[in-house]
């Protein structure tokens, strides 16, 4: 007998998708030029969160119309943005058929308490994570595929670097510990225990693990990579930048050959303006986006 | 056998990690192939599943697709590696596939398949699925499900519509080592 929606099958998608660069789209002719350019999937949001932060507001799940029209433009995955615990959100998502959830602090939460059940659902969810135990708490949840935060929509790398230090050097720290020592780490991640034992035991989190928020330029993609990424998603770097075409093409070359400077070089090269970029150390509390989720 | 085959993983974009771990515990030295000259001396190459269209558009940017087209060793395709051998990108397997053609990803699915070996069915894994729309003559249909070829030969050209490396079942690939013990044995 055929079965749908089994976790293999849900987490069998992110594994098609590593390697790859997802990238934000607003509409289909901005999804036409992330195809052409070698994305292998997008993610259809209402705004860019650069335009996000400037405009400032409620941030929401797309128009269903803008996402059909995105879906109806490509023939690679489309996934869509649905807000922090608005399982109303995901499950329109789920009828338009989309293939994948990202459960996105980029948008406005709903719930300041708790997250989608996501193992109610067939289709596939992607969440963010700042640490090792908000990364387990969201797989606890069906998360079938995980992203480190970063802080979207600023072109600054630095908390996508943070993040991603925080969520491989704690899997690190949890080699060799003693078994009574695995449930004092699950209870300092605050996470489930069979997951931190799982990750002790494999060295790496269950589900693959693409990098976010602040990605601007073919380096920053390959910094992420050699850091440990399965991928990258762009969001605001290319359709904020002066030649969109060229440099979307460049971070995904930038993405499969991260580990060759030479090609680095070659594809960093007259890419025109990147985006102008906000330094996340200068943001105010209200307005970071990576301390949503909980 | 003298040494273990010695396999090509195509490393573009993709599956290509899974590929190497059930190559290796089936036996080969697996090497990434990222560039043309990364395939001299391979005895198979795997092209794994992935985006198919991002996987084409980077082989064409370095020549890497014309090196495939004149590698002459086995090879073998799944999912979107299948979609890439096909008649209407490098030409190597007589078949014809539709992309993503059992619907998106809420359709996915997972199903034994008989494969004709007297063991128990393989667990396919179909994520976005191509589906085989017209084979040639020469073609041998290993496996189907629903009566339609999702395991098929063309020659040297092993393609799987499922993804056999999100398995612990290795017999997918030791068919396709199999594939590469033949060649190798005919050409020395």
């Amino acid at each position: 007998m055929a079965e749908i929606g089994t976790l293999r099958v849900k987490t069998g998608l992110a594994e098609m998708l590593k390697g790859g660069v997802i990238m934000d789209v607003v509409d289909a002719e901005q999804a036409r030029i992330a195809e052409e350019a070698g994305a292998c999937a997008v993610m259809a949001l209402e705004r860019v969160p650069a335009d996000i932060r400037r405009d400032g507001g409620v941030a929401r799940m797309s128009d269903p119309q803008k996402v059909k029209e995105i879906q109806e433009a490509v023939s690679i995955p489309v996934m869509a943005k649905c807000r922090i615990g608005h399982f109303v959100e995901a499950q329109i998502l789920e009828a338009l058929e989309v293939d994948y959830i990202d459960e996105s602090e980029v948008l406005t939460p709903a719930d300041l308490e708790h997250h989608v059940d996501k193992h109610a659902f067939t289709v596939p969810f992607v969440c963010g994570c700042t640490n090792l135990g908000e990364a387990l708490r969201r797989i606890a949840e069906g998360a079938a595929m995980i992203r480190t935060k970063g802080e979207a929509g600023t072109g600054d790398i630095v908390n996508a670097v943070t993040h991603m230090r925080a969520v491989f050097g704690a899997i690190r720290q949890l080699q060799g510990l003693r078994e009574e020592e695995l449930y004092a780490a699950a209870k300092e991640h605050r996470a489930p225990y069979e997951l931190v034992r799982w990750v002790a035991e494999n060295e790496r989190l269950p589900v693959v693990t693409f990098t976010a928020g602040g990605i601007a330029t073919p380096a920053d993609a390959a910094l992420c990579m050699q850091l440990g990424a399965d991928g990258v998603f762009v969001g605001s770097g290319i359709f904020k930048s002066g030649d969109p075409d060229r440099r979307a093409k460049a971070i995904v070359e930038a993405t499969t050959h991260f580990d060759d400077a030479k090609i680095l070089a070659e594809v960093s090269a007259g890419l025109g303006e990147p985006m102008v970029g906000i330094s996340a150390s200068t943001l105010p509390e209200a307005e970071r986006l990576e301390v949503r989720g909980w | 056998m003298a040494r273990s085959p010695r396999i090509g993983v195509l490393a573009l974009q993709g599956a290509f990690r899974e590929h190497a771990r059930a190559l290796r515990r089936a036996g080969a030295d697996v090497v990434e192939v990222r560039r043309p000259e990364q395939l001299d001396g391979l005895d198979g190459l795997v092209i794994p599943g992935g985006e198919s269209t991002t996987i084409a558009k980077l082989a064409a940017g370095y020549g890497l697709d014309e090196a495939i087209r004149a590698f002459e060793r086995p090879v073998f395709g799944t999912c979107a590696g299948m979609i890439l051998v096909d008649r209407a990108h490098l030409g190597l397997a007589d078949l014809e596939v539709d992309r993503n053609a059992y619907g998106r990803q809420v359709a996915s699915f997972e199903a034994d398949l008989e494969l004709g070996d007297g063991e128990a069915p393989f667990r396919g894994v179909f994520i976005r699925a191509p589906r085989v729309r017209d084979v040639g003559a020469g073609v041998e249909v290993l496996a189907e499900l629903g009566g339609e070829p999702v395991l098929l030969r063309d020659g040297r050209v092993l393609v799987a519509a499922f993804h056999p490396e999100l398995t612990d079942d290795l017999r997918v690939h030791e068919r396709f080592l199999e594939l590469v013990t033949e060649a190798t044995s005919v050409r020395a």
